[in-house]
């Protein structure tokens, strides 16, 4: 398959406010490939969640293309949009006023095709494969700890198999023994489904378990992708501060299992 | 027919030319795109279902019965010509009857969705009945739950009482700033939509009452009419009721976010009481407020009125205004105004009850400042009976 699953190409992104304009992304490209775990790295401000939400549609770049599976953006928002992209906000955005089964099954069941002991069972397959136990299903998302809420929104964007799955920080504000769940979880699960990831995120160590590329956003552009060793031995000062400071050093073991990384350690 | 229509197709004859068990033994090739993205479509997700029934043997209906059943769970199933996801696989599932079938030629990744679908799929739990038993708790968590708001309520006046003991000691110290600020936001910024309202119910009332009042040729009643109910009993209400929903959601969906970021538990953290620096402000604010709401309402009210009447039955404004005084004892400008008062102190108490009974969460805070209006409706509607009938004797 040579057509990339997601292209962005000379994309521009500007804020106006009254008094000034910023510009958020100038000339920025990012191809993304089929199987690829790519993390989106940058300093506060350099636009990583606006770029995701551009390429979920939920805003529209201000000069530029966008394409998901070789088509425009705006053919994602149609009719079983669940089955193209699924999405895990940062704060999981739960339907409050549903129960666990509820919410993962909505998509589905809003079709309206397919019968209900189907989209039943389905969301129930779904709610298990993200390692949650069928008895959680009649809960409400309020009775849930935060680790759950992340994995019933898993499910829920995972409920129609989409190709794509975009990840909005996806271990902040989970404990580091929930975030290391969390972390062999989606590993699992790009593997089993073949999924392609794209995620959002602060937290190196996420990054290293999970990332086959990354992508560092500064200067209004992407100024280098590949795997993190080539990115880490790109001289930039932004990847200097956030690879190479105390957090990267601590997380750096993390790499160093990893036989890609051999060549940058030696 | 499209490629990727998901269907099913049947070869009778064994591929390598074998001769077959007798009845059974027949090859069913499942073909085309079995994914969440194909059944977003009716029609090809009718053809489907369609496709799947005609491999029922008898393909009477589209249930699996137990002996049709069986006859799937004899032939043989090949999957390798479709692309299969959970959804495809879970249907596949469904109509194997939840059983693997005897043969099945699928590729590993196939095997390992229908893998998952196979363990994770489980008989429903059925929903358990309510019994008598719960109802009869049901019953008693209610009662309590009414209770601990009557408590809460209670408690929350006689706060209210000791700090404003404590400012009248040491006025100096009192939250002066919050309780000028809450002035205007309850006040001040009321004013308009209480006078359009106001201004409003008086050109009805007047108009509705001169119809009935000329049939009688008693058309100079109508200011006794219009001052009695309006500065005794309307003008106090309207504005009470549109204070109620304006400032009263507003005082609980206020402390109710401060509940939900946590900024109630700082405040105790840092040994600053609730009830001083959040609940007395906004009371003694709307306690000051709500009468000169409720005669800014008056004002407007018989304002609509006396325009009403100029029109519709020639009594000039300045005959109006004359006649008011004669009309309009000043013991009910008084009972007006004490009234007020104390509806004002209520909307703000209960605002203050509920916003403080909101748990950490957002559902919750929607409930709170729901319950906060009808309730506070509610409770000064009934505070004006009682008063109707403590006073009845009263400027009347």
């Amino acid at each position: 398959m040579n057509v990339p699953l997601v292209d962005i190409s000379k994309l521009w992104t500007v804020f106006k406010t009254p008094q000034a304009e910023f510009v958020i992304h100038q000339d920025l490209d990012l191809t993304i490939h089929h199987g690829d775990v790519i993390s989106l790295v940058g300093g506060s401000g350099t636009g990583k969640t606006t770029l995701l939400r551009q390429i979920l549609g939920l805003e529209t770049p201000s000069r530029g293309s966008i394409l998901v599976s070789g088509e425009p953006v705006s053919a994602l928002r149609a009719h079983g949009a669940a089955s193209k992209v699924g999405m895990l906000f940062q704060h999981g955005a739960l339907f409050s006023a549903f129960s666990v089964l509820d919410n993962i099954a909505f998509a589905l069941r809003e079709l309206g095709t397919l019968p209900d002991d189907v989209v039943r069972d389905a969301a129930l397959v779904k709610l298990q494969m993200v390692g949650l136990e069928a008895k959680h299903a009649s809960k409400m998302p309020a009775d849930l700890s935060g680790g759950m809420v992340k994995r019933v929104a898993l499910a829920r964007a995972l409920i129609m198999d989409p190709p794509l799955l975009l990840l909005d920080e996806p271990t902040a504000g989970l404990d580091p023994e929930s975030a290391d769940g969390f972390c062999h979880l989606l590993r699992d699960l790009h593997q089993e489904l073949g999924l392609t990831v794209v995620m959002v995120t602060h937290d190196l160590d996420t990054l290293f378990e999970l990332s086959t590329r990354v992508a560092v956003l500064a200067d209004k552009k992407v100024i280098t992708t590949g795997s993190p060793a080539q990115v880490m031995a790109f001289k930039h000062p932004f990847i200097e501060e956030f690879f190479l400071g105390e957090r990267g050093k601590r997380a750096m073991v993390l790499l160093a299992d990893k036989p890609h990384a051999a060549s940058l350690a030696a | 027919m499209e490629p990727d229509q998901p269907r099913i197709e049947t070869h009778s004859a064994q591929p390598d030319g074998a001769a077959s068990a007798a009845g059974a033994g027949k090859r069913w090739a499942v073909l085309g795109r079995w994914t969440a993205a194909q059944m977003t479509d009716a029609a090809q997700f009718a053809a489907l279902q369609a496709s799947l029934a005609s491999t029922m043997a008898p393909a009477k209906s589209t249930q699996t019965t137990p002996s049709a059943a069986a006859t799937l769970q004899d032939a043989v199933w090949d999957l390798r010509g479709a692309q299969l996801d959970h959804i495809g696989a879970q249907l596949l599932w469904k109509h194997w009857g939840r059983a693997w079938p005897a043969q099945l030629e699928a590729t590993a990744a196939q095997r390992a969705v229908l893998e998952h679908v196979a363990r994770f799929t489980t008989v429903p739990v059925p929903a358990a009945k309510i019994t008598w038993a719960q109802r009869y708790y049901a019953l008693g968590t209610g009662v309590l739950l009414a209770v601990s708001h009557v408590r809460g309520f209670v408690r929350l006046i006689g706060q209210l009482l000791f700090d404003v003991v404590a400012l009248v000691r040491a006025p100096r110290r009192g939250p002066w700033r919050d309780i000028s600020g809450h002035l205007y936001q309850f006040g001040a910024t009321a004013l308009p939509i209480t006078a359009l309202v106001g201004g409003l119910i008086g050109v009805v009332l007047a108009y509705l009452s001169a119809q009935q009042l000329k049939q009688f040729g008693a058309d100079s009643f109508i200011v006794d009419l219009l001052g009695v109910s309006l500065i005794r009993e309307l003008g106090p209400m309207l504005a009470a009721i549109l204070i109620a929903g304006r400032s009263g959601s507003a005082i609980t969906a206020q402390i109710g976010v401060m509940r939900v970021t946590e900024e109630l538990d700082a405040m105790r953290v840092m040994g600053i009481p609730h009830g001083y620096r959040l609940v007395m402000p906004r009371a003694l604010a709307l306690a000051v407020a709500m009468p000169l709401i409720s005669v800014w309402t008056t004002l407007a009210a018989l304002l609509g009125g006396m325009l009403a009447a100029d029109v519709v039955l020639g009594i000039t404004p300045a005959f109006f205004i004359n006649a008011l005084p004669d009309a309009v004892q000043l013991s009910n400008l008084v009972l007006a105004l004490f009234k007020t008062v104390v509806f004002g102190l209520l909307i703000a108490l209960v605002g203050c009850h509920f916003g403080l009974r909101v748990k950490p969460n957002t559902e919750s805070l929607g409930q709170g400042t729901t319950a906060s209006v009808v309730a506070s409706i509610t409770i000064v509607i009934i505070v004006d009976a009682v008063f109707a009938i403590v006073f009845k004797d009263v400027g009347v």
